[in-house]
């Protein structure tokens, strides 16, 4: 009990270290552009916050209804796959013992530690050979693999897999396939969770690769617009607060998925800490 | 640690395999410009100018073998020259590109721009552009031409008309007046303006309009002269002005910075024509209270001024069709139809002789009280000294120099310090990169 009041204050301070700049732009988002410069930062002024979103939403035939609409393609179909891909891999990886396992999994984690923005300029210039640069493919591609997530699912299914019952079913006439969807992966079903959840915020918020693959303002997701945009402030003052106010409606996405998903989050992060 | 480095090296050496496959081919260069005899064809043109999609439009329904395909992208330095650089090196860049006057010598330098003073068509429009436009251009080089001259910059005196006329100062017509002016608005409670610490850019329109030139080229070699007499001159004065604390030093387009106009702290700023909408958007509260008037001059009775910004069209090495896309800038860049869109959708004041003399430009502006004020700036314009040439590594000019200003603005050193470091910073670069520079 001791420690309490140090705890809360720490955590206080976090708290509020976080949210701040969150509270800034939402109350940013609800200022019209003249209020915007000359009233108090954290607090309102005339709230336009309705006027505001409408604009965005309608600004040059609704470009930004796009990008959100690429984002979430891009986010959550590679986050889909790759989990997919990544629970596979991992739990062939902790369940067969084959020759070679080793290797592959020390290749598969000297993967987590180069940076994606190392990889970007050598898959343009790959996929620029290919003819497939500024493609929708040219961003989801490379946003399937995720070796960080082959790392987990592989600790998570040598913990939650017991051999014995890959046995049982193997004794009771499943296939290795059937195995794995039936019984396998819902015993990974946390695990699986943190992994989509980590390639959801790691794919919604990768910039670079967009930024270098894409020319085509069709396809890009809601990160480059925005980007975009604010390089043209300069030109174009009204962006600024577009600017603004399409940064707090693309974050609302992240947020709906944690809120929908951090009960399995939490559920999957005990698990491994205690087995 | 010995496991992670592998990858690492491996991706590094596949970068390199792959850059060495694709380096652009020197063929497309011998290429003449003339009208390729394909019935159709279309060309990509990435730009960040806001709405550049409206105005293709009008060329493609008017043009329907000549099609245009936009890309866009954030603005050249914060990542579209990047993507150019990556383009060119993988093959496969844009058949025209947006390019400002002080970036296409990077790209001169890595061989990545068509030379369209072969195009007759080009050489024809010379005429149309302003002298000095076309020297952002053609690098002074007789017959060349590595772009469309697209917009410009030319600088004028945005000052409080109320506030001047309430303090009975006078509008400043030098550089002397307007220290002497300084002292007064200090005297008042404000700034006379705010010396940008950070966009080295108004230093560099500064320098220009002092007669300064950073950069030359004799066609063997570089030289840079960022300390030359001019540019010490300009940097000695404005170290004055911030010694006796008469200028701010707020950080340039920042909401910090919008507010010091929109509360009256700054009371003028020496800016581009593009200007007159960055002060009605940041300050909104002052509508009515500015005017325009024409650069201080550095001799009483001169009518020098200098240059902040502008842009170019290029055609990109590798263009199957330079003719066609040479045909296409040259529209974009001197058609009333198109001039008159570009200054509506982005504020883009035209490099044309005749560009002045558009119908939009004709009006007076409500937010400077009515006055004509790009009478001001068509006079401006035509007063820019010709010859400034900018060197093929600004990126990194600006940033050593923007280091060496903020230091400086904080009381680490002086300005002119800076400019020497720079200087010497420059050279380097240009070392590195292998571009010969003479010392």
């Amino acid at each position: 009990m001791k420690g309490r009041p140090a705890a809360m204050t720490v955590m206080g301070v976090c708290t509020v270290y976080f949210l701040t700049p969150i509270w800034w732009l939402f109350v940013s988002a609800t200022k019209t552009r003249a209020d915007f410069t000359t009233t108090a930062p954290l607090w309102f002024a005339d709230v336009a916050l309705v006027d505001n979103v409408r604009e965005v939403l309608t600004y040059r035939d609704g470009i930004f209804v796009r990008w959100m609409g690429n984002s979430v393609l891009y986010t959550a179909g590679a986050a889909l796959i790759g989990t997919l891909l990544a629970a596979m891999c991992g739990y062939a990886l902790a369940i067969y013992r084959f020759p070679g396992r080793e290797t592959i999994f020390n290749v598969v984690l000297g993967g987590v530690l180069v940076p994606a923005t190392a990889l970007a300029l050598p898959l343009f210039l790959i996929f620029s050979r290919a003819g497939a640069a500024n493609t929708f493919w040219a961003v989801f591609l490379p946003s399937l693999v995720n070796p960080f997530g082959v790392y987990l699912a592989r600790i998570y299914a040598a913990a939650s897999v017991p051999g014995e019952l890959v046995e049982a079913a193997r004794i009771d006439g499943a296939g290795e396939v059937r195995t794995f969807f039936t019984i396998s992966a819902r015993l990974m079903l946390p695990a699986l969770v943190t992994i989509f959840l980590f390639q959801f915020t790691a794919v919604w918020n990768n910039f670079l690769l967009p930024l270098i693959m894409l020319g085509d303002e069709r396809l890009f997701p809601v990160t480059l617009g925005l980007y975009t945009w604010n390089t043209q402030v300069n030109q174009v003052p009204q962006l600024r607060g577009l600017v603004l106010v399409g940064a707090l409606l693309s974050v609302v996405p992240l947020v709906v998925a944690f809120l929908l998903l951090q009960r399995f989050w939490r559920n999957g992060l005990g698990t491994g800490s205690v087995k | 640690m010995k496991i992670p480095r592998r990858p690492l090296a491996v991706a590094a050496s596949v970068a390199v395999l792959v850059t060495a496959c694709s380096a652009p081919d020197d063929t497309a260069d011998a290429a003449a410009c003339t009208p390729g005899d394909a019935q159709s064809v279309t060309l990509t043109y990435t730009s960040w100018i806001p709405g550049i999609e409206e105005v293709v439009d009008v060329w493609n329904k008017a043009n329907p073998k000549i099609q245009i395909k936009v890309q866009t992208g954030p603005n050249g330095n914060n990542g579209t020259y990047q993507n150019f650089f990556n383009q060119l090196r993988a093959g496969n860049p844009p058949d025209l590109g947006h390019i400002e006057y002080d970036a296409l010598p990077s790209f001169r330098v890595q061989d990545g721009l068509f030379d369209l003073g072969a195009c007759a068509n080009v050489a024809d429009a010379r005429g149309q552009f302003i002298d000095w436009t076309w020297d952002q251009v053609s690098f002074g080089e007789e017959n060349s031409a590595y772009g469309i001259p697209q917009d410009s910059g030319p600088m004028a005196l945005f000052y409080r008309k109320d506030l001047f006329e309430k303090n009975t100062i006078a509008v400043p017509a030098t550089w002397d007046e307007y220290a002497a002016a300084a002292e007064k608005v200090r005297a008042a409670g404000g700034y006379i303006t705010n010396f940008s610490q950070s966009d080295i850019n108004q230093f560099a329109g500064l320098s220009w309009q002092a007669g300064a030139h950073w950069f030359a080229n004799d066609g063997d070699a570089w030289t840079v002269r960022l300390t030359d007499p001019e540019t010490t001159k300009v940097a000695a004065y404005w170290q004055g002005l911030l010694d006796r604390k008469l200028v701010s030093t707020v950080p340039p387009w920042t909401t910090e910075w919008d507010h010091a106009y929109n509360s009256g702290s700054a009371w003028t700023w020496v800016s581009a024509v593009w200007g007159a909408n960055s002060i009605s958007s940041g300050a909104p509260d002052t509508a009515g209270r500015w005017a325009v008037a024409p650069m201080p001059q550095w001799q009483a009775g001169g009518a020098v001024s200098g240059n902040w910004g502008g842009s170019s069209t290029a055609v990109f090495k590798g263009s199957a069709h330079p003719y066609e896309a040479a045909q296409f800038a040259l529209w974009l860049n001197t058609s009333e139809e198109a001039l008159t869109l570009l200054a509506q959708k982005a504020n883009l004041y035209p490099a044309t002789k005749a560009g002045a003399s558009l119908p939009v430009y004709a009006q007076g502006v409500e937010f400077y009280g009515g006055q004509k004020i790009y009478e001001v700036f068509a006079q401006a314009a035509t007063q820019v000294t010709p010859g400034f040439v900018w060197g093929p590594t600004m990126t990194s000019t600006y940033a050593t120099t923007s280091d060496g200003f903020k230091t400086a603005v904080s009381g680490g050193g002086t300005l002119t310090g800076a400019l020497a470091a720079a200087q010497r910073s420059t050279v380097d670069t240009l070392k590195s990169q292998s571009i010969p520079v003479k010392e």
